[in-house]
């Protein structure tokens, strides 16, 4: 294998799991470090830099950072993430004077969004404090999007929520409540220099069966749960039968539980380990006595004069041979139901946009949309959140948010929208003495600390009591612990290494060898212990001065310990913390009057993006 | 010296063996030796080596005297017996818990300084008496933990971390069991473990004394230019006599250790061992042609490694002095001390 090339910053930051696997690439270790500190503060504008929510995310988010975690392959367990977030959200204190400001001169650029969820917002809080006008344009009397309108207030509390938007409401963002946008024509024509469409992907999915439209007793479930949230619906009847499995199905029986419903059945299709929705919403849901059914696929709504009574269901086996599933049905039963609720998907709609204004779409219905700028076919008009691809989630939205605005603030400046900043890092020694490191760097084998819930009695009483309590004192000082501090780098400089074995020999996990070189798959084979997981990386020195062999470090399973720069006599290995450098929209430095020009009549379109 | 535990992670592909201990179920407390120590090493080496044997941990005793190098024992099976004895001493200690207790797997672990100089009769009597230990020479040339004095190892002509050459001849411990008549001879550098385990292995498993002189740099005061005894001298200067491969009781000769060339001797307890020789023309079981041919050698700058010689014929001290099978420490105390009358009529036969 080719030597490692340590100075590309992907290196390292692949090696901080939780920092790769995050979309905004949220700097996980550092954050939890300053926790561990008592350093609430700091660890939340840490998190607010890249995640711009730390506190409805320390609630809400799909946590792809957990999975992803090095402390689950090396114990089975990750670190709670997510929980920590939400510790230092909880116990920031006051932060007013230390959150961004709007410029003080405005850059004379105005920008237009659709619809105020997570990504328009998250476009607004990069783009006000650069001196840009920014204007959002939202169907509903309210802030927020699904965040509001759909995830319970029993998951994330309504002075959470206002919380975080306001400070980014707060820096002098207009918005237009109430002011669907019904054309993109108008839109267009308002003389705005970009335009962003964070509208997201309004639309439930609809079950067209038998019996379907006989009955007002079936719901759509994200329309359901948003007149539950703004105190449309109270109640509903004791029998539930939702349909689909996904996170919005556990929404939508929790929010049963609470309006009446006692006997709630969320139906699947498939066996459990195919379901969408995340392990901890099932278990919190089933917590709350819902029963989940599965092979269960939906017939037909049975109505007896004008009235719901049930539904038929056929029934399956299920068999899964080399990872392949085969249902084969048995029977049909029938479920008895007042209410039906529909969670079978969400879909982008986009009537509003017309077809002859040079918007391509797919023949999905689907706007065209440059996956890495954001623009869409027509210059100047950017996607993201769920309008972009389709439902995702909030933290998908807010880094669609980030290079949409990088896009954006390009576009203003006259910059070519595929001049974006490579990511950057700094790295720089932990070592603070003979074998004292500015981190942490003992083991501690603490097990994930479990999160405390209302009792069930007491949380069923109103829709909005929060069910998690959030990790007290000393469950957050125990899973900081957890944390392996994996952007404290091993960093390697061969000429050094005499090749006495003491790093090979300390190394608890075994990912060091010294061995000659191969082609990387033999490699693999042939180290201290096999390196199988090809996922992650192996780092290759070049050739050591006493033998011309080369060390390999398999990043599978180190642990930071540093203990191989410890019992190393040369330094040649050495732990350095790495900072990940992500670039964010600058500022329109290089002003050149209306940058790439204004949209709509009147604008000088022929300049068009620059290229 | 770290602060910190060994983490108790560990990787999970770690194979267990017929005892169900991994690799880190032989391991000691963290050592607090010098970074960079050869000794550190064979340290690791000895913990792979009763790892691949599956030896119950506390079915061992680990003996040693005073020396960076006798500080080891505490690195390596933790669940083993142990006994620091005084400088030199060691040799007389092992051989007693050798005697007491047959069933034991003695390791004793020493330096050239521990064993060449204050304890060099000591270790000449214990190869004399064939105890069945293994006896392991962590041999830097110096001593290591009074602060790098040359030691009986330091080859003519050796600097000191000062530069001033060493001018004594120096005593080599291989040629000196070889004419003492140890049945189990080896050299290896703590920088090869390749070579140094399947050693340790044999070692463990002959009947008799079994010497290791293993090559282990002082990192601190014997690594510098000028040292015959640092890891780059002995990289330049190694030269493999014999490879050695050590196979358990009833395992299938693979190809490799079946290769033209291989001595192969089997052991007491069935094993095999294959010795293949680099040279043509040595035989590790010929004590004389053995002698020369290091001899040679060595004169010439050579630093020749392997399993250098082995007789499985050699009679070790239990054999020697006729005890019974049992133990002696397991043996009950009547029978042990039977008492004045038997002593009587012992002496009585001498009259
Ligand atoms: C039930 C449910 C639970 C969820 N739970 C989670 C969770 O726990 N964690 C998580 O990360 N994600 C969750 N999600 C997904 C997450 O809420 C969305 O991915 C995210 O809100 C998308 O943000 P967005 O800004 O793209 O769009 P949205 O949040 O959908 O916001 C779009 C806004 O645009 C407005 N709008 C639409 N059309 C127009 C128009 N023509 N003119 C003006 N305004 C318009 C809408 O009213 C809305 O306010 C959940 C989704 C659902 C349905
Ligand atoms: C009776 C006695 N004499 C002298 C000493 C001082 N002393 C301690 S260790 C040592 C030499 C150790 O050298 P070696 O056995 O080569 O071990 P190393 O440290 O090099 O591994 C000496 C002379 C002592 N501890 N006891
Ligand atoms: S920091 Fe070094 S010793 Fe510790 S686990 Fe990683 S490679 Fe091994
Ligand atoms: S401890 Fe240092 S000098 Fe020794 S082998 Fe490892 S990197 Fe090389
Ligand atoms: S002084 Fe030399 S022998 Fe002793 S621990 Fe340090 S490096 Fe090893
Ligand atoms: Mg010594």
């Amino acid at each position: 294998m080719e030597p490692t090339n340590i100075r590309n910053p992907q290196y390292f930051h692949k090696v901080v799991d939780c920092q790769w696997a995050c979309p905004a690439h949220t700097n996980v270790p550092e954050y939890i470090r300053l926790i561990a500190q008592g350093r609430y503060a700091d660890a939340y504008l840490l998190n607010r830099e890249s995640n711009v929510f730390p506190g409805i995310l320390g609630r809400t988010c799909d946590r792809p950072c957990e999975p992803a975690c090095r402390r689950g392959r090396v114990e089975d367990k990750p670190v709670a993430i997510c929980r920590l977030k939400r510790v230092a959200s909880d116990l920031r204190g006051d932060i007013a004077d230390r959150l961004p400001r709007p410029a003080a001169a405005k850059n004379g650029m105005r920008i237009a969004c659709v619809g105020a969820g997570p990504a328009s917002l998250a476009v607004a809080n990069d783009l006000v404090p650069l001196g840009y006008d920014v204007t959002i344009y939202e169907k509903l009397p309210v802030a927020g999007g699904l965040m509001r309108s759909n995830i319970p207030a029993f998951r994330l509390p309504e002075r959470v929520l206002d919380e975080e938007l306001d400070m980014i409401l707060g820096m002098g963002v207009h918005v237009h409540y109430g002011a669907p946008i019904e054309s993109m024509k108008w839109l267009l024509d308002q003389g705005y220099d970009a335009i962003f469409v964070g509208s997201g992907a309004p639309r439930g999915k609809d079950l067209e069966i038998p019996g379907r439209h006989e009955t007002d007793r079936i719901h759509i479930g994200i329309d359901w749960l948003e007149s539950v949230a703004f105190g449309h619906v109270e109640h509903i009847g004791e029998r539930v039968l939702i349909i689909g499995v996904g996170n919005t199905a556990m929404d939508c029986c929790r929010s049963s539980r609470r309006l009446g419903g006692k006997d709630i059945k969320v139906m699947a299709r498939k066996p459990r380990r195919y379901f969408k929705a995340s392990p901890w919403e099932l278990d919190d849901a089933e917590e709350e006595q819902v029963e989940i059914v599965v092979n269960h696929e939906p017939k037909r709504f049975v109505v007896e004069h004008g009235k719901l009574v049930g539904m038929e269901f056929q029934r399956y086996e299920s068999r899964e041979e080399g990872g392949k599933l085969t249902q084969t049905p048995i029977d049909t039963v029938f479920l008895p139901a007042d209410d039906v609720i529909l969670a079978i998907g969400q879909e982008g709609a986009f009537p509003w946009i017309e077809r002859d204004i040079g918007i391509e779409f797919d023949k999905w219905g689907v706007p065209v949309v440059d996956k890495v700028t954001h623009q869409c076919s027509l210059p100047g008009v950017f996607f993201g959140g769920d309008a972009a691809w389709g439902p995702l989630n909030i933290i998908w939205a807010v880094e669609h948010a980030h290079q949409a605005a990088i896009s954006i603030d390009a576009r203003c400046s006259g910059r070519p929208l595929t001049d974006r900043l490579p990511p950057g890092m700094n790295l720089s020694s932990a070592k603070m003495g003979l074998h004292e490191w500015s981190y942490k760097n003992d083991y501690n084998p603490e097990k994930r600390q479990k999160m405390t819930h209302v009792a069930l009695v007491e949380r069923f009483k109103r829709m909005n009591i929060e069910v998690e309590v959030g990790f007290d004192a000393e469950q957050t000082a125990r899973e900081v612990e957890r944390c392996l501090n994996c952007d404290i780098q091993t960093v390697f400089t061969d000429s050094l290494c005499i090749e006495c074995d003491a790093c090979v020999d300390v190394c608890p996990v075994t990912c060091l060898t010294i061995t000659k070189n191969e082609e990387e798959p033999e490699l693999r084979k042939h180290l201290s212990a096999p390196a199988t997981n090809p996922a992650q990386d192996l780092f290759v020195s070049g050739p050591l001065p006493q033998t011309r062999r080369i060390m390999v470090k398999d990043e599978d399973m180190c642990v930071h310990c540093g203990l191989c720069a410890e019992r190393c006599p040369t330094a040649a290995w050495d732990m350095q913390k790495f900072d990940l450098i992500v670039p964010y929209a600058r500022g329109t430095s290089a002003h050149n009057g209306n940058g790439n020009g204004r949209l709509g009549s009147g604008a000088r379109r022929t300049q068009c993006n620059g290229k | 010296m770290s602060y910190i535990k060994k983490p108790a992670a560990r990787h999970p592909s770690l194979q267990p063996n017929k005892l169900g201990l991994t690799v880190r179920d032989y391991e000691g407390s963290m050592s607090t030796l010098c970074a960079g120590c050869g000794h550190d090493s064979v340290t690791a080496a000895i913990v792979k080596a009763f790892y691949e044997l599956d030896t119950p941990p506390h079915m061992v005793a680990k003996l040693s005297g005073i020396g960076c190098s006798s500080k080891t024992p505490t690195y390596f099976l933790s669940g083993a017996h142990g006994f620091n004895s005084a400088h030199g001493r060691m040799p007389a200690i092992a051989t007693g818990a050798a005697a007491a207790n047959r069933e034991l797997t003695c390791i004793g672990v020493s330096g050239d300084g521990d064993s060449l100089s204050i304890g060099l009769g000591q270790m000449c009597h214990a190869i004399r008496r064939n105890v069945n230990m293994l006896y392991v020479i962590e041999n830097n040339g110096v001593y290591g933990l009074t602060k790098g004095q040359f030691s009986a190892s330091a080859d003519i002509g050796s600097k000191s971390k000062r530069g001033e050459p060493n001018t004594q001849a120096p005593i080599d411990p291989v040629m000196l069991g070889l004419s003492l008549g140890a049945t189990f001879v080896a050299r290896s550098f703590s920088g090869d473990k390749a070579d140094l385990v399947p050693i340790l292995k044999a070692g463990i498993r002959h009947r008799g004394f079994a010497l290791v002189d293993v090559i282990s740099p002082c990192v601190t005061f014997n690594d510098h230019e000028g040292s015959t005894k640092s890891y780059l001298y002995t990289r330049q200067h190694q030269v493999q006599v014999v490879e050695a491969d050590f196979v358990p009781p009833a395992s299938e000769i693979t190809a490799s250790v079946a290769a033209g060339g291989a001595t192969q001797v089997t052991m007491h307890d069935g094993s095999i061992l294959s010795l293949r020789k680099v040279a043509s023309d040595y035989d590790p079981t010929d004590r004389q042609a053995v002698w020369s041919y290091l001899y040679e050698r060595q004169r010439s700058g050579e630093v020749p490694v392997g399993l250098l010689f082995v007789d499985e014929r050699g009679v070790e001290m239990h054999a020697a002095s006729k005890t019974v099978d049992v133990p002696l420490s397991k043996l009950p105390f009547e029978e042990l001390c039977p008492g004045r009358a038997a002593l009587d009529a012992l002496q009585d036969t001498y009259r």
